[in-house]
């Protein structure tokens, strides 16, 4: 048996003689590694920007809108009844055990003014459990207290937005700002969430007493009535249980019988996200499959160039028989041969992989995410293509009858 | 005890319906020290000899004991490793490995030995050194002359020591002025380095050097005599 340095020296040289050769083989398995890095670290990029947006909307999260109403015959949307109140949110925190926290929300948009500035905003009326339902920090001063719910105090907490729109470089609290010409005192300024996964501006908002809001901004038919309840369950486990006790409750409160159907809907949002996170992970998975695919093309050039460097070089395969080359000495020499082609390939694709990842991120603004298992799976993967693909013109080689070889022009 | 020993050796070759005998109930012994030349028309079967002799292929029926091993029931793998401790090759062709240098042919043999010699290159120097080629060493094939190619490839033929040299047509591919050269040589290493030297030619000129002349037709052997240089 040969040594494995010797066998080493003898590929690597057969390899640096065939220069061109040996690069244009190592092309398919780079563009196929390359392809897999890239491919995984967009895909991977962008469920974790999905993750991130998850976020930032609220972990746990459940909403809960009112049903349609009907007129005459027309059935509006869902939504459109005002059949959900703030007794109903304070119950389903009271009696729900997997419920921790609910925000009623009555909004409204409405221009809003401080000085001489103006700017439209979404103006929503809430209690002090939306900061803890939606996840978000405050930047500065505090969040409601209990009895500016209950006394309907003209006070408000402002999105960053709103803040940059309104005060410029001014510090907004304890000023007083008019929406629909009442005034109210800034209370607090929330922290910076920016975009939702559907685009939209987080930071566009101000957050009002729920109470203030019915009296004073956006009265409605009915006394207490929202138009949605936001819902924190007590852990991602919890949410279905939350939901079907949220039902429970609503149903017995809004005295529906067995037999008809619910007069508002439960929307699970985390599920909602969570399950476009997961079809991004699908989709991240479809890439790198696709990628695969082009690996294992690159894995047959291996094979190909293997098969003609082995008819090619049948004569010195015969003169190493001849000075005493086992069977074994030259499935290996071939071996490494088609290993060293894979792995250098496979670093070159790494490379090529993570510097390709970076440029698209840099010309697309993607979101990209270089991870090491990929980089780790790709290199193994190349390897064994080499080692599948290497292997039967190997073992062809080992194969040869001494004497034919020594013959073969 | 007999370097070369073979009993009834047949090598048999199935051609359609008819069977060739290249090798014929051979007997032949052969002592360490000598210088052989085997010799016969084409198809006389004395390639077949020396490849049989060489374990580079098996005989069809007979043993052959090389060096007191009977190596006839060998397998491939066995028979490697005889070729590269008892068995040096000279063949008409050179054989070469291209591109590469001729210090590093010479090194190919010392790469499939079983106890890796640490010298590898002091070893193939010294080999190259002995045939006057130790300013070409790092000279490749088609940058050397046809009788220094030759020189190296009989390097590569001692490099690891073996006791049984085996020449087939060495000088075919030489012109006259050169095959004197390498025939001299042969003839240095048998009496100097004590090597058995078994050289199969067709020509008379070349056989002449040697000092045993075995002649094969039809795959037997008709004659085998002394020969005075």
């Amino acid at each position: 048996m040969i040594n494995f340095y010797s066998t080493l020296k003898i590929s690597l040289r057969a390899l640096r003689v065939n220069m061109m050769r040996s690069a244009l083989t190592m092309l398919g398995i780079i563009i196929g590694v390359a392809a897999v890095i890239t491919m995984l670290a967009v895909g991977k990029g962008a469920s974790n920007k999905i993750s991130e947006q998850i976020a930032t909307v609220g972990s746990n999260l459940i909403i809960v809108i009112p049903g349609s109403f009907t007129s005459g015959g027309i059935r509006l949307g869902s939504g459109s009844s005002q059949n959900l109140t703030v007794a109903d949110a304070d119950a389903m925190k009271q009696e729900c055990s997997s419920v921790s926290t609910t925000a009623p929300v009555l909004n409204g948009s409405s221009q809003v003014v401080y000085g001489n500035q103006n700017w439209a905003t979404s103006v929503i009326g809430t209690n002090e459990g939306m900061l803890d339902v939606r996840d978000w920090m405050l930047f500065s001063g505090r969040n409601f207290y209990d009895q500016d719910i209950r006394g309907a105090a003209k006070v408000c907490i402002l999105g960053q937005t709103v803040v940059d729109n309104l005060f410029g470089n001014d510090d907004p609290l304890y000023k007083s700002i008019r929406i629909k010409k009442v005034p109210f005192t800034v209370i607090g300024v929330l922290a910076s969430k920016g975009q939702s996964f559907m685009g939209q501006d987080q930071d566009d908002i101000i957050y009002v007493p729920v109470t203030t809001a019915q009296r004073n901004l956006f009265g409605r038919h009915f006394p207490g009535s929202v138009r949605s309840i936001m819902v924190k369950a007590v852990s991602t486990e919890d949410l279905s249980r939350a939901e079907t006790q949220i039902r429970d409750l609503l149903r017995q409160r809004h005295r529906i019988a067995a037999n008809q159907e619910d007069d508002f809907s439960v929307r699970n949002l985390t599920q909602m996200m969570q399950m476009a996170e997961q079809s991004s992970h699908v989709m991240a998975l479809l890439l790198a499959a696709i990628a695969g695919v082009s690996l294992m093309v690159g894995g047959i050039g291996i094979m190909n160039i293997m098969l003609v460097s082995v008819t090619e070089r049948t004569r010195e395969i015969g003169i190493r028989m001849a000075v005493g080359a086992k069977s074994w000495d030259i499935r290996t020499q071939f071996l490494i041969e088609a290993l060293i082609l894979s792995l250098i390939g496979g670093l070159a694709g790494v490379l090529t992989g993570v510097i390709v990842a970076e440029m698209l991120s840099f010309l697309t603004e993607w979101t990209i995410l270089i991870s090491p298992v990929s980089i780790v799976m790709s290199l193994g993967f190349s390897g064994l293509v080499g080692i599948f693909f290497g292997f039967y013109p190997a073992y062809q080689a080992s194969l040869m009858n001494p004497i034919d070889a020594l013959r073969h022009e | 005890m007999a370097l070369i020993n073979t009993q009834q050796l047949e090598k048999r070759y199935d051609v359609g319906d008819s069977v060739v005998h290249a090798l014929d109930r051979v007997c032949v012994q052969i002592d360490p020290g000598e210088f052989v030349a085997v010799m016969g028309p084409s198809g006389s079967g004395k390639s077949t000899f020396m490849n049989v002799i060489g374990c580079l292929d098996e005989p069809t029926a007979g043993r052959y004991f090389l060096d007191g091993i009977d190596v006839s029931q060998m397998g491939r793998n066995d028979l490697a490793q005889i070729r590269n401790e008892k068995i040096g090759f000279v063949f008409q062709g050179f054989h070469l490995l291209a591109r590469t240098s001729a210090l590093e042919n010479v090194e190919v043999p010392l790469l499939y030995s079983k106890n890796h010699p640490k010298d590898h290159k002091n070893r193939a120097r010294e080999a190259l050194k002995l045939l006057g080629l130790e300013t070409r060493q790092h000279h490749q094939p088609n940058q050397l002359s046809g009788g220094q190619q030759q020189r190296v490839a009989i390097a590569r033929a001692l490099v690891n020591n073996a006791p049984l040299l085996l020449a087939d047509e060495p000088t075919g591919n030489l012109d006259t002025k050169t095959s004197i050269e390498i025939m001299e040589l042969f003839v240095r290493l048998n009496e100097e380095k004590k090597i058995t030297i078994v050289l199969v030619t067709h020509e008379p000129d070349i056989s002449a050097y040697s000092k045993r002349i075995i002649r094969f037709l039809d795959g037997k052997i008709v004659s085998d005599r002394e020969n005075q240089r």
